[in-house]
């Protein structure tokens, strides 16, 4: 699997999550994506930035373009230094939150993608890796 | 800040989201919608968001309160023009506005909006009559 | 070191153009008898003669171990249409691939004919041609198997279109009569085409009718479902109509929920309470008197 394109971006205060969304729509439509997984993807994007705001006290995305054999593909990697996810299983539950959301975010994100990963050390961050291959 | 225009016709109160809002947009619209739906007594809301190519939790959470509220307030809410890549994706992230109206565009929730204060006036009306009667 | 071995190669090509090309033929013919025997011998001596021609100038021009640089150009080019045009006429891929190889034996010939008293000579340059001629029939096999890739892909794509086709029924009334074993991935295209249409059209109501479907899994049910809620979405309501007896049992077995779906048991059904929800009534005509 080779990284033909990467870059990213600061995920500071709520206006970044419209900058994210977009350059996650440039990118998937670059990728030759069709509209309703770029919507998928957009839409993943969206859920995971507007959590390194409310839940990880900011961080960034790592944007970069997939290309696995005859494959290709998206992957965003978002990265904080909150206070991290004490229990990942019951984050990953349709409906749970901790915060004033719906509670979809984490798990309508991995209903969204093809890939996801996450990791979390409480004290230490969160880093949540999501992919959508075409 | 850049604010949604919330449109007067007759009876009915129309937005058209056509931006990638931001969430503090959202919220904005959320206070603007309710205080003018109690100034002018409108009885039904009408939000199109037929250019929206993105509706993620956020949004759609606001929809929902907006229906709630205008619900509250004695007013009917429809959602039209929802795009077919949006509301897969919505679908598959979990969310299904199931207390919101929907209409295919906007003449069709007009008449949508007209129907229902119909039959909630001639409910009204009947249950008037009943009085009289008695 | 190799760049001296490649001149040579380049030289020996040169030298023996003429020769080559008709031993390379003569190679071909017994090949294309001993097959399918379809190839006609003028065209095939057109082909050999343009190839040599274009291998000729890009050998001269130089860098035999990459043959993505532009020098190569003209001969992918040349090869990328021959392999493309015979996969279309259906050769097999090593068919396609014979056409380069077979040039090994006239060239190796030709180049101990030249170094018969140089061993090391004769056989670093033998590798050089092994390796360019390697290369070219590798990338002939890549090319005709993209060609067919792109016919599968077209079949497929058209073989959905035809075993899908959404209708119109009515002003506002769309039925989608869906036949065959219904894979999630089918199921997923033909779910969208349907809500696609429904914009299109600014249809209120979809009829998914499906009688012509003998079985469906969870995967299906469920996506089924999910389009029915992704039309309410968006303003349509759909019907699902010719549910068979098994597939009420499955749908029930594997506990997905039908609820606040209209279900209706044939098309016929369903289109009589579609018609009712435009406001539409078909009556009997009068006899007239």
């Amino acid at each position: 699997m080779e990284v033909s394109k990467s870059d990213a971006l600061e995920i500071r205060v709520s206006d970044d999550v419209v900058l994210v969304r977009q350059a996650v729509r440039k990118w998937a439509i670059e990728l030759g994506f069709s509209l309703v997984d770029q919507t998928k993807i957009i839409t993943a994007a969206s859920e995971l930035a507007r959590n390194t705001i409310d839940y990880g006290e900011g961080g960034t995305v790592r944007l970069e373009s997939l290309i696995d054999g005859f494959r290709k593909g998206l992957r965003l990697i978002f990265l904080d230094n909150g206070p991290g996810i004490a229990d990942i299983e019951l984050a990953l539950t349709d409906g749970y939150t901790s915060g004033k959301g719906l509670g979809l975010g984490l798990s309508g994100a991995r209903r969204l993608m093809s890939d996801f990963r996450i990791e979390s050390r409480v004290g230490d961050g969160t880093r949540v890796e999501i992919t959508r291959w075409k | 800040m850049e604010r949604i225009p919330i449109l007067r016709m007759g009876d009915f109160l129309i937005i058209s989201i056509q931006v990638d809002m931001h969430d503090r947009m959202a919220m904005t619209l959320q206070d603007d919608l309710t205080n003018k739906i109690i100034q002018t007594g409108a009885h039904g809301v009408l939000i199109d968001i037929s250019t929206l190519d993105m509706v993620d939790s956020f949004i759609g959470r606001m929809i929902n309160i907006i229906a709630s509220m205008s619900r509250i307030l004695d007013a009917e809410t429809v959602v039209v023009g929802m795009q077919p890549a949006v509301a897969i994706t919505l679908v598959e992230l979990g969310l299904t506005l199931s207390g919101v109206r929907t209409a295919l565009d906007v003449e069709k929730g007009m008449e949508l909006l007209r129907a229902a204060t119909r039959s909630r006036r001639a409910e009204a009306e009947e249950r008037e009559d009943g009085s009289v009667e008695e | 070191m190799s760049g001296s071995k490649t001149t040579d190669l380049a030289e020996i090509l040169s030298k023996h153009e003429k020769g080559l090309l008709d031993d390379w033929l003569g190679e071909l013919i017994v090949e294309a008898k001993a097959g399918r025997g379809t190839l006609r011998e003028n065209e095939l001596r057109d082909q050999c003669r343009e190839f040599l021609n274009l291998l000729l100038g890009a050998a001269k021009a130089g860098d035999f171990t990459n043959l993505q640089s532009k020098a190569w150009t003209p001969v992918r080019e040349m090869l990328a249409n021959l392999s493309r045009s015979r996969g279309l006429q259906g050769y097999s891929p090593s068919e396609t691939a014979t056409f380069v190889f077979s040039l090994k034996k006239p060239i190796f010939a030709r180049i101990r004919q030249e170094f018969a008293d140089d061993a090391r000579s004769l056989a670093e340059t033998t590798w050089a041609a092994t390796e360019l001629l390697d290369g070219l029939g590798l990338f002939t096999t890549e090319v005709h198997q993209k060609a067919r890739e792109e016919v599968i892909t077209r079949q497929q794509q058209e073989m959905l279109e035809l075993s899908t086709p959404v209708v119109k029924l009515w002003e506002g009334i769309l039925a989608l009569p869906m036949i065959g074993t219904l894979d999630s991935a089918r199921t997923q295209i033909v779910m969208e085409s349907l809500l696609q249409k429904i914009v299109e059209t600014g249809s209120g109501l979809a009829i998914i009718d499906i009688t012509g479907v003998p079985t469906v899994d969870t995967l299906t049910a469920q996506y089924l479902l999910k389009t029915v809620t992704a039309a309410r979405l968006m303003g349509a309501e759909c019907i699902i109509s010719g549910i068979r007896p098994q597939i009420a049992q499955t749908i029930v077995h594997l506990g997905v929920e039908l609820t606040g779906i209209v279900t209706k048991a044939t098309l016929a059904d369903a289109f009589a309470v579609a018609l009712d929800r435009v406001g539409r009534t078909v009556t009997r005509k009068a006899a007239r008197s």
